[in-house]
Order: structure tokens, then C-alpha cells, then sequence
């Protein structure tokens, strides 16, 4: 246990803030290695929007593995699926989206996320329902059901969009770059951390001040009690799997707008980022997610300036320095 | 018996299919002439072996790696780059093997050891991400590796197509250096597969077969459960080199798509989930099924995605296309885990009656 803690006051339950400070920490270390200040802005500012996007992507997944010790390995398929329903929306309303105005871009790009995220969710449903019912308690049927599902859901896509790689450009509101003074930081990444923020203080909120919030807390910390109170925890289940495929979807459609495309493989690479994301967040822990997805990020992004052939490498390394430091993550919540 | 260790097919079926099997690989050559049938047998010998050594994992310790792969694409690269930086001679075969085999399993040793210190969850998601990272690292070290281009090299004289060994006899038949390396690649898959049956069979096999059931109580009994994992960790991940060396040599060439891919993982999955987990015998049937169903159903499928657009059937055409055979495996995979989890082995070895026969659902 780490004693930076100690200075808090002793009714309260001991906040552990040395995985907080651990970004902030890997940022300031990077001013001096990188040189100039606004070069160091600006990728501060790519991180920050990346990992939002991987957070939103990584949360539903990290609920679904501390609550339900879960392993889904088709995660994955929610972001492309995501992405691709996104393109329904945004195709036909091309030309709302190159009008000038933030507003009419926004009404676009709105109804296409939430149809995403609708799309999504219903497969969540349906996912649980036929491919993780079935297996529950199974760790290795699980992991073969969901890898089966992926490739399924994967090659539907290919099937119904074709093999190709579909535009999907920005809208003209969102181009280009706030300006402060020689420091650029694109309009878009400003949007993604908003949105990411968001989802966070959403998700924190509901965990932290509602009951059902306190049920899938309870929940990830020990199953059976829960259980054993006379809740319906498969149901609860239920419902925080959809949120999660969800909330990938979202993350789908808020990447494909980033890389300003779509591909059904898209979420091969991102799959290995959110799994080392949750894994280094600590198994259920949502603020260890949030921590997770930034610092992979950063590392990411800082990494591809510094050492641009290592970045993928890089995360393994991280991913091994942060399990050596706490085997279980940043924030060991679950009983297991 | 004493070459299965102990361990016979136990269903009647399965034993004349898996003598079919063998027979057919033996006789190809002679058999089917031409290039094709000679490469899919090849085939089916190599991921016989390799799907073998992952059911080592996957169906003995119930441990799920997605790094197989790399170790494949370990052994692949080895022999590839020692061909092709020492020109085709016999001492550069033997550096690639001497090289590849001890850091493949040096690698398992790492990540076994590593994940172990770890919650054991995490051990499949540890694998995958090794594994990505390694496949960047493979096309990125271009100056080793040759990028995504790989490495193509020339075999020792004696393995070559040009090589006669035998000129045409009195039934017709030419052997040259092509079918001895085929036999070469037969034999040594055969015995990598004979040795995988000895492993299981032993008492390190049952205490393997203990930590899969309950690692608790396996551990209660005084077994070290991590000295065994990792060690069937680095077992399998030298089988996995060697067929990933055989696999070089039979291409003569060492790529990204035909030894480190994403997909040949998930192939092997599918093959062992088909062929029936924990028996070893699974990954010759699930191998020979899912190598011919690779490279004669999607020409099936072309044929049907045809007939379906000249009768202008909506998304059908899509669906049959024969890019897209690997969503009917998707399917056929589910649908093996959900109605028959021990595979086209454990069902046949539960047709047969055999009292023996176990873990049904």
C-alpha cells in the first residue's frame, strides 16, 4: 500500500492518489525530453482526446469483466459496428455536414451517435443473451464464444458493407485548429475530451450516488452477497453490458470520425489497447480505467514523437512496469 | 501402443478415420499429383503439429495464449533469415533451429512467468497484446525480417524440386527434393505429434490435466502449479518453433501473413475447438478438416455466390462470397461450443459407447 495518503483525515476512507498523480507525473517528465512547449501542448492535448475515446471504449469492458468476470474478447466488434451504423447516418447528410455551421453539423453527427449507440446496445443484448448466458462461470468457453462472435460479427461487415474502406470525413465545424498563440490543438480532440470527460463524470456519477450505482459496486466487489440481499445481479448484468456495447459503439463512431475512416478490422488494434487499458486499470475499476487510457495514450503519443517504431512495444513495457509496481492494476477493486 | 503411449483413439470410427487421414498424407505424392494437393497436404501435416502443441495448452491446462503464433512465426523467421543471410546450406538449417527453438522457448518462459505473478485472467489478454506487439516489431525490423514482404531463401541443393533423387521408374514416378521435403515435413510433424502424446500421457499430463480441473487442489497436493504451466507453457511453444520451421522450409519463405497473422491464431483455435480439446488426436481431424474446408469450400462457396447473384437474390451473393468463408467457421465454431464442446473426437469416442470416454455435456 502506498502512504501518500497518509495525510488525509482519518474518517474518511483512504483515497490512493498515486495512480492520479501518475499521468501528471509521465507529462511533466516528458517537457524536457521533447524540447519545445508547444509541440509538448500539443500532444498533451492528442493524448488527452485519444484516451478518451479509448476510455469510452474500455469502460463497458472493464465493468463487464469486475462484475461478472466475464471475458469478452468480442469487444471489439461493438466499435465496428458502431462505426459502420455511424456511416448510414452520416453518408445521406454529407452535405449537412459540410455546411459551415457547428449547429447543423452537430444535429448530424448527434442522431448518427445515438443510433450507434443504439445499434450497439441491442447487439450487446443479444450478445449476452445467445454467446455469454450460456457460458457463464467458464472462463475458456467464454473466451472462445466471444472470439467466435468477433469473427461473425467482423465478417457480417464485410459481408453487407464490402471489404473497402469507407470516408468518413470531418465536418467542417470541427476542422482545423483552436490557435493559442504557436501552440495548434485540433478542434476535434477538443470535442472528443469533452465528451470522454463526460461519459467519465456520467459514469462516476451514477456509481457513486445512485443505488444502482451502489448494486454494481457492490457487485464487482462480491457477487454472491449481492446475490444472497435478494437482487437480480444477471439482470443488473444485463444492463451494464449493454451500456458498455453501447458506450463502444460511441467510441466507434468518435474514432472513425478521428482516423476519418472506417474498416471493418478497425478494432483488431484497438481490442489490444483496451485490454492492456483494463488490465493495467485494475479488473472493475472505472477510475483505473480513466487513468489506464491516458496514460496508454500518452504513451502512445509521446512515445510516437520520441521512438515512432516502438509505440506498440512501448505499451507492453508499460503494461509490464505498472503489473510489476501492482500485480492486479492500478486500482485493485475486485474480490479475485 | 507403445508408440501412442497408451493412449489409442478408443472409438472404431475414429481410428479408420485417422488411418485415412495418415494413409492419404503418406500416399499424396503418389496419389494426387500436381502442386495443390501437395501444399494442402504439407499443410495439414505442419498445423497438425503446431494445433497439437496448442492443445497442449488450451485443452491439458485449459489456458487460453493467443501468443502461439509468435513462437510459430519465431521458428518461421529463424530458419528464414539464417537461409537467407547464410545462403542455402546445411549449416545455416541448423543455426535457424539452434537459434529459433531455445528463444521461442525462452519467450514462453518470460511471458509464463510474467503472467503467473499476475492474476491468471489476465494470462489471454497478457498473450494477445505480446503477441501484437511482436508482430510490430516482426514488420518493422525490416532490415532483419524483410517487413511485410518477409523473407524468401533458397533450400540446401538436396531439398530443391530440381534435385532427382529417384528418376521415373516403371510407374511414372520422379521423387525429387519436393517430395523428400515433404516426407521430411510428414515425419517430423508425425514425431512432434508422438511426443506431444507421450507428454500428456505421462504423470506430468495428469498433473497438467489436474490444474485444468482444479489448480486449487492441484496445488493442495503439493504439486507446483506454476513450475508446470510454464513448463507446458515452454513445451508447446518448442513444438510450435518447429512446425513454424517446417512451415519456412516447405514455403521457402517467412512472412507476417503465413506465420505471425492474427487470423492463423484464430484458425488454430477454430482447428483444436473443432477437432476436440485435451486429445490431441482433435488437432489432425480439426487440422485436416479446417485445411480442406480452407481450400476447397471457398471454392465451393464462389460456385453458390454465383448461382445466387445470377438469380438476383438480395445480400446472398455477400454472404457466399469466398472471402467470407470464415464466417461460416465463425458460425460453425459457436455452434461447436455450445452442442458438441468436446469436438468431432470426444463425440465420436461417445458414438462408439466406449465407457471410457469422457467429459460429455
Amino acid at each position: 500500500m502506498t502512504e501518500l495518503a497518509a495525510t488525509d483525515p482519518l474518517p474518511k476512507p483512504k483515497r490512493d492518489i498515486a495512480p492520479i498523480l501518475l499521468p501528471v507525473a509521465v507529462a511533466l517528465v516528458m517537457i524536457p525530453l521533447i524540447g519545445s512547449p508547444s509541440t509538448w501542448l500539443t500532444l498533451t492535448a492528442a493524448s488527452l482526446a485519444m484516451g478518451m475515446m479509448i476510455f469510452i471504449m474500455a469502460s463497458g469492458l472493464t465493468l463487464v469483466f469486475g462484475l461478472m468476470d466475464v471475458l469478452n474478447f468480442g469487444h471489439g466488434a461493438f466499435i465496428a459496428v458502431g462505426a459502420y451504423v455511424a456511416t448510414l447516418v452520416l453518408a445521406p447528410f454529407a452535405a449537412s455536414l459540410q455546411a459551415d455551421s457547428l449547429w447543423i453539423n452537430l444535429a448530424v453527427l448527434a442522431p448518427a451517435a445515438l443510433l450507434s449507440m443504439a445499434v450497439s446496445g441491442a447487439l450487446g443484448l443479444i450478445v449476452e443473451r445467445v454467446l455469454i448466458l450460456p457460458v457463464y462461470g467458464q472462463h475458456l468457453k467464454q473466451i472462445l464464444m466471444t472470439t467466435g462472435g468477433l469473427i461473425v460479427a467482423e465478417q457480417t461487415l464485410y459481408a453487407v458493407w464490402g471489404p473497402q474502406i469507407i470516408p468518413t470525413p470531418l465536418p467542417t465545424s470541427l476542422r482545423g485548429s483552436f490557435i493559442l498563440g504557436d501552440v495548434a490543438i485540433a478542434k476535434y480532440r477538443v470535442l472528443a475530451t469533452l465528451i470522454g470527460l463526460a461519459v467519465f463524470i456520467a459514469i462516476q456519477l451514477v456509481l457513486n450516488r445512485t443505488k444502482l450505482g451502489l448494486l454494481i459496486r457492490a457487485g464487482v466487489e462480491n457477487r454472491e452477497m449481492v446475490e444472497a440481499l435478494g437482487y437480480r445481479i444477471r439482470r443488473l448484468f444485463l444492463g451494464v453490458f449493454m451500456t458498455g456495447s453501447a458506450l463502444a459503439g460511441l467510441g466507434g463512431v468518435m474514432w472513425a470520425l478521428y482516423r476519418e475512416q472506417v474498416h471493418a478490422s478497425m478494432s483488431d488494434d484497438l481490442t489490444v489497447l483496451i485490454f492492456i487499458v483494463v488490465i493495467i486499470g485494475g479488473l472493475g475499476s472505472i477510475g483505473g480505467c480513466f487513468i489506464g487510457a491516458i496514460l496508454v495514450a500518452m504513451i502512445a503519443n509521446y512515445g510516437g514523437f520520441l521512438v515512432p517504431k516502438l509505440a506498440l512495444v512501448s505499451n507492453i513495457l508499460l503494461m509490464v512496469a505498472i503489473l510489476m509496481w501492482r500485480p492486479r492494476g492500478l486500482y485493485a477493486v475486485t474480490s479475485r | 501402443m507403445m508408440i501412442l503411449s497408451g493412449d489409442p483413439p478408443r472409438s472404431r470410427v475414429l481410428t479408420l478415420v485417422l488411418v485415412l487421414i495418415i494413409l492419404a498424407l503418406v500416399a499424396t505424392p503418389f496419389l494426387f499429383p500436381g502442386a495443390k494437393a501437395l501444399n494442402v497436404a504439407a499443410k495439414i501435416c505442419v498445423f497438425a503439429a503446431l494445433v497439437a502443441s496448442y492443445d497442449l495448452l488450451l485443452g491439458y491446462t485449459g489456458s487460453v495464449s493467443f501468443a502461439h503464433t509468435m513462437f510459430y512465426g519465431i521458428g518461421s523467421y529463424a530458419i528464414a533469415i539464417a537461409l537467407y543471410g547464410m545462403g542455402p546450406n546445411w549449416g545455416a538449417v541448423a543455426t535457424g533451429i539452434v537459434v529459433g527453438l531455445p528463444l521461442a522457448a525462452l519467450l514462453a518462459l518470460a511471458i509464463g512467468l510474467f503472467s503467473l505473478r499476475v492474476a491468471a485472467i489476465f494470462f489471454a489478454m497478457i498473450t494477445l497484446a505480446v503477441a501484437s506487439a511482436f508482430q510490430v516489431l516482426a514488420s518493422q525490423l525490416s532490415w532483419l525480417t524483410g517487413g511485410e514482404d518477409g523473407r524468401s531463401f533458397q533450400l540446401p541443393e538436396l531439398l530443391r524440386p530440381g534435385t532427382v533423387l529417384i528418376s521415373k521408374n516403371l510407374i511414372g514416378l520422379e521423387v525429387n527434393g519436393r517430395i523428400l521435403t515433404y516426407y521430411l515435413v510428414f515425419t517430423v510433424s508425425a514425431l512432434m505429434i508422438l511426443a506431444l502424446l507421450r507428454v500428456v500421457n505421462s504423470p506430468f499430463g495428469r498433473v497438467l490435466q489436474a490444474i485444468r480441473e482444479n489448480r486449487f487442489r492441484a496445488e493442495a497436493l503439493g504439486f507446483r502449479t506454476v513450475f508446470h504451466l510454464t513448463y507446458a507453457n515452454c513445451l508447446a511453444a518448442l513444438v510450435a518453433a518447429g512446425a513454424g520451421i517446417l512451415n519456412a522450409l516447405w514455403l521457402r519463405y517467412a512472412g507476417p501473413d503465413t506465420s505471425l497473422s492474427f487470423s492463423i491464431m484464430l484458425d488454430i483455435l477454430l482447428m483444436v475447438v473443432i477437432g476436440g480439446m485435451g486429445t490431441i488426436y482433435g488437432a489432425i481431424i480439426g487440422a485436416t478438416i479446417f485445411i480442406l474446408a480452407q481450400n476447397y469450400l471457398q471454392w465451393l462457396m464462389g460456385v453458390a455466390s454465383k448461382a445466387a447473384s445470377e438469380a438476383g437474390l438480395p445480400l446472398l451473393p455477400g454472404l457466399l462470397h469466398p472471402d467470407r468463408w470464415l464466417l461460416w467457421l465463425g458460425l460453425l465454431f459457436i455452434a461447436s461450443v455450445y452442442f458438441f464442446p468436446t469436438g468431432v473426437v470426444g463425440r465420436l469416442r461417445n458414438a462408439g459407447g466406449d465407457k471410457s470416454a469422457g467429459g460429455s455435456h
